[in-house]
Order: C-alpha cells, then sequence, then structure tokens
C-alpha cells in the first residue's frame, strides 16, 4: 500500500523544498438503516413530532438498560469486510464520557479498545492513479439527539433557550476512520462518494448527507515537503454534501499553503465550512483536551463473532461498487467515464444493469442513451431515477427500434419525450404519434423516381460518380415524405437507380 | 401461641390466606398500624403506598376468593428500597436529584412481584444512589436500628431491614453493591441475600456500580427469602448480563441439611478484625455448622486484603459515568444559571450529598487519561485475583462461612465524619461482589457485649444459592433464635 501511495504522490512533493504537500484523514459517521434503534425496540426514521420515538432507554431514564441491536453488528461487520478490515473476534462496547444535553446518560456507548473492524484498506482511482487510502477502524456507536436553539444566532452560545428532541437518540451510528492518506481535496471527495457507493450497495445505510445519515469531518494539514511531523492539524466540520467535501477541503488547503508561503503560523484548531460563501471560519482556536474517560460498559457483555459467522457474512456481500465496474469495463466494453458515472449510485448501477439485460445489442449504446439523454430530462425535471417514469426495459425496447430502422435516431428522442412524461412504451407512442419510418419499398421507389425526375441534374453528377451528391436526393425524399422515409432504403434506391 | 400478624412470616402467612383464616386486606391493615406504631422510631420509609398497596389487597382477596390466587403469596405486601423503578410512584434513589421524579415504568424486580400478586407497601429511604452503610447518608434523614434507636440500621438498604427487622412487612427488596443488603441484615438481625450477579435482573434498578449491583430479598426467615428471592429471578431480556436459566427452585431441599458438607473458614477474617462479642457469636455459630454434621477448614484467600481499596475505584468509577444524567436537564429540580455548564454543575453541585460527590470525584480521577491503568485498571486485575482465589478455595469446600460486619450497629454520626471507618463496615461483604458469586447474612444472635444482632455469612459459589439457602436453613432452624422473643427487638 506504501507503494501505491508514493507512486501516487504529486510530483510537486519530492521537486523542491519549498514545495507543500497536504495530508487528509477523514471520520465519517454512518447512520444504520436497521428498523430499531441500537439498544432499545424504537423504531428508527428521519424527522417527526419531538420525543415520540423514544422509550425510558434511549431516553437513559434511571434504571434502564441497554440491549444491543444483532443487526446493527451484522451492519457494521459487513462495512468492515467490504473495506477489508480484519474482523474482530472479540468486541467490546465502551463509555465515552462528556457532558451534552442532546446525550441522555451524559455518556455514549461507543467502542474503545477492540472495536468490530480495524487495519482496513481501499484502493481509490484517480486521474493521476490509484491510491491506497488505509482505513483505521471501523466501529458501532449510539447516536445523539438533537438540540434546537432558540434565541440569537440559533447557536448555542447566544440563545435563550435550547429544547432537546431525543427522536434520533440511540440510532446505530457506524464510525469509519481513515489513514491521513489522502493528499488531495478530490482524493478526499471521491473517497466519500465511493464510501457512499460502498455502504449503499450494502444496503445498511440510506447515506443521505442532507439528512444526517452520513457526516463527513476532515482532519488537513499542510507541511513543507519532507518534513517528518505533519502540520498543525485542523479540523473542518459541516460539509454537507459530497460537493462540499471538496470545495471545503480546496478552499481549506488553498488557505493553509498561503498562510504558510507568507510564513505564518498554522495553529490546531476546528472550523466551520459556510455552503454559501464557500469559506471556513474558527470554530474553536483553543484546542480543549478532551478526556473521554472511556471503560468497559459495564451494562453490555463482550460480543464474541464466531469465524462461521464471519465468513457466511463475507459469502454473502453484494456485488461492491468496484467489482461492478470491473465487470462492466470487461462484460460490456464501457468507457472508464460511463463506468464511473453509471456505477456512482446504486439505483443508476441496477437501472443500467437492467436496460443493458432487456437489449440485445452493444449495452455502450443503452450507456449512452442513460448519460446524454435520460439524465438530462431527469436533470430538467428535477427528479431522480426512482421517479422516472420509463422503466429500464423500456428505453432498451426505443434503442431497439432504432436499431431495426423503425425509426430514426432523432425521431427516437422525440419518442424518449413522450415516454418520459406518459411511461408509455416506445412502439405505442411510435404508433400513436404516426412516426413509423416508411420502409415500404414499392411507395418509396415511386417517390425516388419523382425525385430523380425533379433533380436530373444531380442526378447526372451522382451517374458521372460524384456519389457525395446522393445526400441531396436523399434529403429531398425525406422532405416529399415529412421525414417518414427510412433514410437507409432511400440510399440504397438511389443508389440501385443511379448506378445504371 | 401464635405471634402477632404482623410478626409472622410471609410463608405462615400464605398458609393463613389459603385457610381462609385472614384476608390480605386484614394483613395490610395489620402492617400499616404497625407501621404507623414504628416509623416515628425508625423511619424506615421515604414514601407510604397504603392507599395502593390497600387497593392492591383487596383485588388480591378477590382473586382468592374466586380460586385464583396468582400465587401462593398472593396479596402478602412488600417493601421496595426506593431504588426501584415503580411506575407511577415516586423514585428518588434517595437524593434530592431525583426528587419529583415519577418513572413511567416499573423494575424488573418490581413487575415479578407484582405479578405474583404482592401489594406494593411502599418506598424504603437508603443511602443516597445506595452510597453508604448507615442509611445516614440520605438525601432526606437517616433511618434508625428497631434494636436501638440511637444506632444506624447499616445500610444502604437500610429502611429495608429496619422495617422488617421491626415487624413492619415480613418482606422487603434491597440492592447489595458492596455488602448493602447483607450488612444491614447483620445490623437489624435479619436474614439478607445477595444472589450471583445476573440472577436477579438489573432492568429498573437505578444504577450506582453496574458490575457489582444486584438486588436481594430481606426478611425475617431463610425460607421466605427463598420465596421472595424465586420470585423475581431469572434471565430477563432487557438485561444483558442477567443469567440465561430461569429461577431457581429454592425452597425444592431446602431442609436436607448440611451433613457432610465441606465449609471454609476464611483465614484472613479471623482474629482481631472483629469486635470481640462479635467474635464470640461467630465461633459459636461454627461450631455449631460442625455440630450439623459439616466439616470445617480453613481456606487462605489473600487477595481479599485487597478487595476495599480495588473496590473504592470500581465502583466510584462506575458511579461517576451512571450518575453522569443527574444534570437538571430531564429529572429532578434544576437550578438557574447563565449557561448549561454552570446549571448542570450548580444543580449537581447542591442536589448531591458529599459521599456521592466524593465518590464521583474519586471515579473521574481513577478513569482519567493517564491514571486508567494504575487505579480502573488495577482494580480490575485485583477482581481477577479474587476470582481465581475463590476458585481454587472452592475446589476444597462447597461453602465459605464468616462474619457479616466486623461490627454490631454503631451509634448514628459515629462514623460520618470519617469516610474510611465507614468504608471498613463492608471488609467482609465487599468481596463477594467482586466475585460476582452468592452470598447471604443469617441471624447467630445477640453480641454477649451490647446485646445487638450479629449475622453470619454464607458465601457460595457461582450459582450456588441453593446449597447456600441450605446451609443458612439448618442453621437458623438448629439456632432456634429466629421467631423466638429474643430474636424481635423489644420495640
Amino acid at each position: 500500500m506504501d507503494g501505491l501511495r508514493r507512486g501516487a504522490a504529486q510530483p510537486m512533493s519530492v521537486a523542491h523544498p519549498h514545495t507543500l504537500e497536504t495530508t487528509i484523514g477523514l471520520e465519517i459517521h454512518v447512520e444504520l438503516a436497521t428498523a430499531s434503534k441500537m439498544f432499545c425496540g424504537c423504531k428508527v426514521a428521519f424527522g417527526g413530532e419531538p420525543n415520540t420515538r423514544t422509550c425510558p432507554v434511549c431516553l437513559g431514564l434511571p434504571g434502564s438498560l441497554p440491549v444491543v441491536n444483532e443487526r446493527a453488528i451484522e451492519f457494521t461487520t459487513r462495512i468492515g469486510l467490504a473495506f477489508n478490515c480484519s474482523i474482530a473476534s472479540r468486541s467490546l462496547f465502551a463509555r465515552k464520557n462528556y457532558f451534552y444535553p442532546d446525550m441522555p446518560k451524559n455518556y455514549q456507548i461507543s467502542q474503545y479498545e477492540l472495536p468490530l473492524a480495524t487495519q482496513g484498506h481501499l484502493d481509490l482511482d484517480t486521474e493521476s492513479g490509484p491510491v491506497g487510502v488505509g482505513i483505521t477502524r471501523v466501529h458501532l456507536e449510539e447516536d445523539t439527539g438533537g438540540s434546537l436553539h432558540i434565541g440569537g444566532s440559533g447557536r448555542i452560545a447566544d440563545s435563550e433557550y435550547s429544547l432537546e428532541d431525543y427522536n434520533r437518540a440511540g440510532t446505530a451510528l457506524v464510525e469509519i476512520v481513515t489513514e491521513p492518506d489522502l493528499q488531495t481535496a478530490e482524493q478526499a471527495r471521491l473517497f466519500v462518494a465511493e464510501l457512499r457507493a460502498i455502504v449503499e450497495a450494502l444496503g445498511v445505510s440510506d447515506v443521505r448527507m442532507e439528512e444526517g445519515s452520513l457526516r463527513v469531518d476532515a482532519n488537513i494539514s499542510v507541511r513543507r515537503a519532507g518534513e517528518v511531523e505533519h502540520g498543525a492539524k485542523v479540523e473542518v466540520k459541516n460539509m454537507n454534501s459530497i460537493r462540499s467535501v471538496g470545495r471545503a477541503l480546496e478552499y481549506e488547503e488553498e488557505r493553509q499553503r498561503k498562510a504558510l508561503e507568507a510564513g505564518e503560523m498554522l495553529v490546531q484548531e476546528t472550523r466551520h465550512f459556510d455552503e454559501k460563501t464557500g469559506t471556513t471560519s474558527s470554530l474553536r482556536t483553543k484546542e480543549y483536551a478532551f478526556d473521554y474517560r472511556y471503560f468497559p460498559e459495564p451494562d453490555l457483555v463482550p460480543f464474541e463473532a464466531a469465524d462461521e459467522w464471519i465468513d457466511s457474512l463475507r459469502a454473502n456481500q453484494p456485488e461492491l461498487p468496484a467489482e461492478r465496474r470491473l465487470r462492466w469495463k470487461q462484460t460490456y466494453g464501457l468507457p472508464p467515464g460511463d463506468v464511473v458515472v453509471l456505477a456512482a449510485s446504486k439505483a443508476t448501477a441496477v437501472w443500467f444493469e437492467a436496460a443493458a439485460s432487456a437489449y440485445e445489442g452493444d449495452a455502450k449504446k443503452v450507456a449512452n442513451w442513460i448519460i446524454a439523454d435520460l439524465f438530462g430530462r431527469l436533470n430538467e425535471a428535477g427528479i431522480g431515477l426512482a421517479e422516472c417514469r420509463i422503466a429500464p426495459a423500456q428505453l432498451a425496447g426505443l434503442v431497439g427500434l432504432v436499431d431495426d430502422g423503425a425509426i430514426s435516431g432523432k425521431q427516437a428522442k422525440e419518442v424518449l419525450g413522450h415516454m418520459f412524461v406518459t411511461g408509455d412504451d416506445a412502439a405505442q407512442v411510435v404508433r400513436e404519434k404516426g412516426l413509423e419510418q416508411e420502409s415500404d419499398t414499392a411507395v418509396l421507389a415511386a417517390v425516388v423516381e419523382e425525385v430523380i425526375a425533379e433533380n436530373s441534374e444531380a442526378a447526372d453528377k451522382v451517374r458521372a460518380g460524384q456519389l457525395n451528391t446522393i445526400g441531396f436526393l436523399v434529403g429531398r425524399v425525406m422532405r416529399k415524405t415529412k421525414g417518414s422515409a427510412n433514410p437507409k432504403l432511400v440510399t440504397e434506391l438511389l443508389r440501385a437507380k443511379l448506378s445504371g | 401461641m401464635k405471634p402477632e400478624l404482623h410478626w409472622r412470616p410471609a410463608t405462615e402467612l400464605a398458609t393463613g390466606l389459603d385457610a381462609g383464616d385472614l384476608t390480605s386486606v386484614e394483613l395490610t391493615e395489620a402492617l400499616i398500624r404497625r407501621c404507623d406504631d414504628v416509623e416515628p422510631r425508625i423511619a424506615a420509609f421515604l414514601q407510604r403506598t397504603d392507599e395502593l398497596s390497600l387497593e392492591s389487597a383487596a383485588a388480591a382477596d378477590g382473586r382468592r376468593a374466586r380460586g385464583e390466587a396468582l400465587t401462593p403469596w398472593d396479596g402478602i405486601p412488600v417493601a421496595y428500597k426506593d431504588i426501584f423503578v415503580t411506575r407511577d410512584v415516586a423514585t428518588t434513589a434517595g437524593s434530592r436529584i431525583l426528587e419529583g421524579w415519577v418513572p413511567p415504568y416499573d423494575a424488573t424486580v418490581v413487575e415479578r412481584c407484582s405479578a405474583a400478586g404482592l401489594p406494593m407497601f411502599g418506598k424504603t429511604n437508603l443511602d443516597q444512589f445506595a452510597m453508604g452503610s448507615s442509611t445516614e447518608h440520605s438525601g432526606f434523614h437517616p433511618s434508625r436500628n428497631p434494636w436501638d434507636p440511637a444506632r444506624v440500621p447499616g445500610g444502604s438498604s437500610g429502611g429495608s431491614a429496619a422495617v422488617v427487622a421491626a415487624g413492619g412487612v415480613p418482606w422487603a427488596w434491597g440492592t447489595d453493591t458492596g455488602g448493602s443488603v447483607r450488612q444491614p441484615a447483620a445490623l437489624c438481625g435479619i436474614v439478607g441475600v445477595k444472589p450471583t450477579y445476573g440472577v436477579v435482573s438489573r432492568y429498573g434498578m437505578v444504577a450506582f456500580a453496574s458490575s457489582l449491583d444486584q438486588a436481594g430479598p430481606l426478611t425475617r426467615t431463610v425460607e421466605d427469602a427463598a420465596v421472595l428471592l424465586s420470585t423475581a429471578a431469572g434471565h430477563d431480556p432487557r438485561d444483558s448480563t442477567s443469567v440465561p436459566d430461569g429461577p431457581p427452585n429454592l425452597l425444592e431441599g431446602l431442609g436436607e441439611g448440611i451433613a457432610g458438607k465441606r465449609i471454609g473458614v476464611v483465614k484472613e477474617f479471623g482474629g482481631e478484625g472483629s469486635q470481640p462479642g462479635v467474635r464470640a457469636r461467630i465461633d459459636a455459630a461454627y461450631g455449631r455448622l460442625e455440630r450439623l454434621g459439616a466439616a470445617l477448614e480453613e481456606v487462605s484467600l489473600p487477595s481479599f486484603k485487597h478487595a476495599i481499596p480495588a473496590y473504592y475505584l470500581i465502583a466510584p468509577a462506575e458511579a461517576s459515568s451512571n450518575l453522569a444524567r443527574y444534570d437538571g436537564v430531564r429529572y429532578g429540580p434544576r437550578h438557574a444559571a447563565p449557561d448549561i455548564v454552570a446549571m448542570n454543575s450548580k444543580t449537581r453541585a447542591d442536589l448531591f450529598g458529599a459521599e456521592v460527590k466524593r465518590r464521583i470525584m474519586i471515579g473521574t480521577y481513577a478513569l482519567s487519561a493517564g491514571y486508567y491503568d494504575a487505579y480502573y485498571g488495577k482494580a480490575q486485575r485485583v477482581r481477577t485475583l479474587i476470582v481465581e482465589d475463590l476458585k481454587r478455595a472452592y475446589e476444597r469446600v462447597d461453602l465459605i462461612v464468616c462474619p457479616t460486619s466486623p461490627t454490631t450497629a454503631f451509634k448514628l454520626g459515629e462514623r460520618t465524619e470519617d469516610p474510611l471507618s465507614m468504608y471498613l463496615s463492608d471488609i467482609y461483604t465487599v468481596p463477594v461482589n467482586l466475585a460476582g458469586v452468592p452470598a447471604m447474612s443469617v441471624p447467630c444472635g445477640t453480641s454477649p457485649d451490647d446485646g445487638l444482632p450479629v449475622g453470619l455469612q454464607i458465601i457460595a459459589p457461582v450459582l450456588g444459592e441453593r446449597s447456600m439457602f441450605r446451609a443458612a436453613y439448618a442453621f437458623e432452624q438448629d439456632l432456634g433464635w429466629t421467631g423466638s422473643d429474643e430474636g424481635r427487638p423489644s420495640l
């Protein structure tokens, strides 16, 4: 993995003693889509009337005790396997102690020693080649509730009072920590996109950054090339989309570079990303020395994972995005760009796969139709594939009509437009709109005769061997038939007539 | 001549109820009268639930009349240490920081006893969050020993011990983290049991030290203790640390005796450690066990001398975390302050008692970065040694005996200024919690020095409750003190 990382190192990091290099590590939280919470039977859902999905356990009422949701352990283990981690045969929960009103017990049940998964890695395809990213640990914990600060700016500091909603409290949360192996904002963005695709493929989380079921914090530092110590570590928070991860880190990298180049000292701090301005601002300059006083959770017993259980999870992992991309390259011969776009989300991948399997020709054509035409329509309508009225097999049917010569490519785009609105089959739209191409040789031959008679000069040129003039005659036929003639057939007829 | 109703053990009351000689309402009324009489002198309760218990008693009488009694004990009231969470009945854990909190649910112990038909008689006093050995650390008022109201009933389950010893109820529940059932039982001259860790569900018990807390019955007879424990014991899916088995049938073979049993006497607990009067009673008890056919031999448990320091790191460490939730945000009174941290601090500083704050600070320190290994880590290693020492001892003996407490009941105020002397009250009981094994205190008469009760502690291996109860029963029956006039305080 070290070799990989060095191979991908940017040229600037070895070129000049004064060049700067960037180090980024990520801490990612994923809310699991288990039916019930981590330690009680309360339902897991987003939003809702405050404090309606609570019970003595997730409210941390005196006397209540946690009971582990085994499904959450399974989900976390599967995430660990997807990141090539080593899975602990014995795992412990621990209490992380700190005071905050959104945490009902003023401690969070988390993992410290012996997390469920450690020492993983993920190979990232970047434009400058593969980058190996080490995964330090994957552990399971409970989520906190949420605070609503009333009055002032909406932050706790100047609010008049705060309200607590414990609906989210106790939701199973997975923390994934990477090694500081990422060297650019773009790599970090790619990593988060890949992580989201992986977790989505596993089906263990909604991974919706805007709803907070996927949360990313980044540690970024810039140092002079060749220095052994990392630079002052800056933690960046509040990145609410994958795009924001790229923007925030690009800004932060630039800010630190400029500061270092100007000879300024960087301080260890936490910074807040502002979506609107695209800048970061200091949240806490003074580094608090938090002491979480971790100790093994006495209310729970250690979790023992049998080898057979881990093996069965490994055997039943779904196809992951990297495997899928490789397979598409091999079986469909798709270009890398198309593969990345189509494999970016589970919904797209499944949709493409279904369309490709319903189609008899070259899958590349289907891929083109999806990327070039269908995505455009979806974007325009502002909807996702889930709401698309066209089914994958219907798109395959449309492409098939073009292949058969039943309609032209241009007509097909029009047909797609109708299908997008009605959800009807391509053939039905073609029939209803009278869009079928005229392929009857007898009918077309008569028109061809007419056109030759009316354009004798052009016809003569073709006879004399100027074959490019044939296009002009084809155009005349198309105009006469109001575009319904099969152009391929028309060309053939003209050739036959004029080759004498 | 039969004793007055309030002095009768539950097993005898059950016979009366079954025969129709007595109704649950009559019994409950008699107990209310008795408590009205003795309560001014012993202050055992934080809250009496007379109305509720009479209602439940009437319902029990109805069931019995229809031949639908839930159990033989249906209609015999029980008192709960106010650390058991009770639905719609205020629960304080003895601390002002929980004042006014009305839980929305029942502890498993309460739920199971209710399902067996036992009316809740009230909530008894305790040292705040079960931290203490005298009930003087209650956030409300101290309780007093029925044998001498100038003296403490022990603690932390002092209220439950006092009311059972005074004939206020036949049985009550306590909790035992380092001796909090056994020590007050000994000091009040009754039976107190600390079951194997996990035998009784901790669900709904306000946590002090989660890895040590265990609920246990306080009764006047060994048989009643067996009944009450069996009623609530057994696996609870809501407590991950509860044993997988169902409740043990402790009544079966209770009278089998101890002939041929090998009983270990703890070498390290002999001699100077106890008051002479306690020693005299305990030595007599050992002689009695031998006469009953047991073979006594000395066992050495060298790690036991480290039990108190280890306990006073582990228990406070867990407590510091368990008690973090009492911050003025969700329950109890809230002290106004300009910001959240100040509000938390002010509320906690004012409403936790001194002993609770002392332990929170010890525990916070023991878990701090840089000190964890030296304190909490080392204490856990001592705990392992204690488990191993006991395991070795149980290869040679079936049971182990020693005093429950080194002294008889001490005077109120005698130890409150000296926490260490208070902590040493638990010197014989604490190792048991660290090891997770069961133990019980059974009365062995009164000290010749001061006429106050002395308790014999019987310690069994993990899940060895049945042999422990048989030994206690054989001893109790042979001694004949329980149920006799001298076995009752002249309150």
